[in-house]
C-alpha cells in the first residue's frame, strides 16, 4: 500500500503546477457560487451553497481520483506493470483511495480557509465534528463508485474518461449540491435517491443548523443539530458504502480478468 | 498454448463483424533453470503475446503454462513474486525521476527502499549511467538510457526468471553492447533463467543456448545456433531463419504493422 502512496504522493509533487491550478480554481469556484448567497442578503442560502460546494469539492476529487487511477496509468503506460506486481487488488485499490481521501482533505482545508477570506464564517456552532463523521461515512460509497467507474477505460480509455465525466455530472444534478430536490423536474427526483451525495449534503446541512425543523435558531445565530438527528443519513451512507466496496471491487476483478482473456491491458497510447 | 484476439470491426449501425486472429498457435516449449532461451520472429509472430502470458497480464484460450513449478493463471500471484519483465516501451512515470520509479517498485515488491535503492544504482552504474542523472526526469532521459532504468529495474528485484521482450530494440550500439555484457554477466553470476525475444540474429546467437523460432503465432523450429544452422543447411542464423519460417526479420523492424497485428 504504501508503494501506491508514495507514487501519488511524487506525482503530485511533479506535477505541483496543476494541483495549485486546480486548487485556485476550487477556491475561487467556491467563493463565487457562495457570494450569491451574500448578494441575496440570506444567511440560510449562503450557508446552503457553501455546504454544496464544500461537500461536492470533497467529494468530486475523491470519486475522480480513484475513477481515474486506471486512465492515469493507460496514458502514462504503467498499467501493465502494475498489474502484474505481487500486490493484490484489495491493496492497490485501497491505497490508491487512501492517497486520494487524504489529498481530498487537504485541498478541502484550503477551500475552506480561502473561503474565509471572501465571507464572514461562524462555525462557532456547528456540529464540525458531527460533519467529519459524514464526511468519513461517505467517502466508503464515493469509493465504491470510484472503483466502479475506474474500469471502464479499460473498455476504452478514451470513452472511459469521457463516461466517468458524464457520471459526475449526473450526480451534480441529481444530488441536491446547490437547491432543493423539490426543484427537480418531478421524473428526475427518483434518481436523487442513488446518490450517497444527497445524503451527506441532507445530513451536513441539518449537522450546520440549515433549514426548518433541523437545527435550533438562537441568539440570532443558526444552530447545529445533533448527531442523533443525521442518523437514518448515517445508516443509509453506511449501507451504501457496505455494498459498493465490495461491488466495486467485485466488478473491478470481473473486468480485470476480462481485459487479462482479451488483451486490453495492452498499453495503446 | 494457444491465443486468439478477437477484434470487432463495425459494418453498420448496428452490425459487427468480429475478426479472429492466431496469436500463438499450438506453443509448445520447455527453458530449463538457469538457461538463456531466445524467441526470434517478426513482429506479429506471437513473442510479445507470450512475454505477456508469462508475465500474467493475458490468459491463454487454451493449454497449459507452467513457470518456476506454478500453473498459470491460477499461482499468478506466486509467480509475479518470481519474475522480473522488460518490454520494448520503457513504462515509466515519466514525470518521475528514475529513484522515485525504481523506489515506487522497491515498495511494490515490499523491499527495503534503501538496499533496494542501492542495488538498482549499482546496476544502473554498471549499465553506463552515472549517478547525477538519478535524479532527472525520465523524460529528460534518451530511449537507451530509459531502457537501463527498466533493465535496473526489474533486476533491482533479483527474480530467478527475467522476461525480456526485445530490450535492445532501438539502443545505439554502445548501449546494446552494455546491456548484452550485463545480461552475460547475470547469467554467469546469479544463474538467472532469461526467456529472451529478440529481432536481432546476432544477439540472440551471441547469448542464447537455445533459440526458437517464430511465425505466425507457431513456433517453426527450436535447438541450438548450430543444430538450427544444420537443420536448415545454412551458413548464417538469418538464412536459417529465413529458410525455415519463410520470412524476413530485416523488413519488419519497423513498430506496428499495417494491418494493426497484436506482437
Amino acid at each position: 500500500m504504501m508503494a501506491f502512496i508514495f507514487r501519488d504522493f511524487s506525482l503530485t509533487k511533479r506535477y505541483l503546477g496543476w494541483v495549485v491550478v486546480f486548487t485556485f480554481y476550487a477556491m475561487v469556484n467556491s467563493a463565487t457560487i457562495a457570494l450569491i448567497g451574500v448578494a441575496a442578503k440570506d444567511e440560510q442560502l449562503t450557508l446552503t451553497l457553501i455546504v454544496g460546494v464544500l461537500l461536492w469539492s470533497f467529494l468530486s476529487v475523491l470519486f475522480n481520483e480513484i475513477a481515474s487511477s486506471v486512465a492515469y496509468e493507460r496514458w502514462e503506460g504503467t498499467l501493465e506493470y502494475t498489474f502484474m506486481a505481487p500486490v493484490s487488488r484489495l491493496i492497490h485499490l485501497f491505497g490508491v483511495s487512501l492517497y486520494s481521501a487524504v489529498y481530498s482533505i487537504v485541498r478541502l482545508v484550503i477551500v475552506v480557509g480561502a473561503l474565509a477570506v471572501f465571507i464572514k464564517l461562524d462555525l462557532s456552532r456547528a456540529n464540525l465534528w458531527g460533519i467529519l463523521v459524514v464526511l468519513l461515512v461517505s467517502s466508503f460509497a464515493f469509493i465504491g463508485l470510484g472503483l466502479m467507474a475506474a474500469v471502464l477505460p479499460v473498455f476504452s480509455p478514451e470513452r472511459g474518461a469521457e463516461a466517468t465525466n458524464i457520471f459526475q455530472g449526473c450526480l451534480l444534478l441529481v444530488s441536491g449540491v446547490y437547491y432543493p430536490l423539490e426543484v427537480l423536474p418531478a421524473w428526475l427526483q427518483p434518481f436523487a435517491k442513488l446518490s450517497p451525495a444527497t445524503y451527506s449534503l441532507s445530513a451536513c446541512r441539518k449537522l450546520m443548523g440549515i433549514g426548518s425543523g433541523q437545527g435550533q435558531q438562537g441568539q440570532g445565530q443558526l444552530v447545529g443539530a445533533p448527531i442523533s438527528e443525521v442518523v437514518p443519513e448515517l445508516l443509509t451512507l453506511t449501507l451504501m458504502g457496505v455494498v459498493m466496496v465490495p461491488v466495486g471491487l467485485w466488478v473491478f476483478g470481473h473486468v480485470e480478468r476480462w481485459a487479462k482473456k482479451t488483451g486490453k491491458l495492452k498499453r495503446t497510447g | 498454448m494457444n491465443k486468439v484476439f478477437r477484434k470487432r470491426k463495425r459494418q453498420g449501425i448496428f452490425k459487427y463483424t468480429v475478426n479472429e486472429q492466431w496469436a500463438v498457435k499450438d506453443v509448445s516449449f520447455e527453458v530449463a533453470q538457469g538457461e538463456t532461451y531466445g524467441l526470434l520472429g517478426p513482429n506479429g509472430s506471437g513473442k510479445s503475446t507470450l512475454i505477456r502470458i508469462l508475465s500474467t497480464l493475458l490468459i491463454p484460450d487454451h493449454g497449459e503454462v507452467r513457470l518456476m513449478g506454478h500453473k498459470l493463471p491460477d499461482e499468478e500471484r506466486a509467480v509475479r513474486w518470481k519474475i522480473g519483465r522488460v518490454s520494448v516501451d520503457a513504462a515509466f512515470y515519466k514525470r518521475l525521476s528514475a529513484r522515485e520509479n525504481l523506489l515506487y517498485s522497491a515498495y511494490l515488491y515490499g523491499l527495503e527502499p534503501k538496499g533496494a535503492e542501492k542495488r538498482a544504482f549499482g546496476i544502473l552504474e554498471r549499465l553506463g549511467i552515472e549517478s547525477r542523472r538519478f535524479s532527472d526526469p525520465l523524460e529528460e532521459m534518451s530511449r537507451g538510457m530509459q531502457q537501463k532504468v527498466s533493465i535496473a529495474r526489474a533486476l533491482m528485484i533479483n527474480p530467478p526468471m527475467l522476461l525480456l521482450d526485445e530490450p535492445t530494440t532501438g539502443l545505439d550500439p554502445k548501449s546494446k553492447r552494455d546491456v548484452q555484457r550485463f545480461l552475460e554477466d547475470l547469467r554467469e553470476e546469479e544463474g538467472t533463467t532469461i526467456l529472451l525475444t529478440t529481432h536481432d540474429m546476432n544477439e540472440a546467437e551471441h547469448l542464447c543456448a537455445r533459440i526458437g523460432f517464430l511465425a505466425h503465432g507457431s513456433l517453426v523450429a527450436e535447438g541450438t545456433a548450430e543444430e538450427l544452422k544444420s537443420q536448415a543447411q545454412s551458413v548464417t542464423l538469418e538464412d536459417a531463419f529465413i529458410k525455415m519460417t519463410g520470412e524476413k526479420l530485416s523488413n519488419e523492424e519497423e513498430e506496428g504493422g499495417k494491418n494493426d497485428r497484436r506482437t
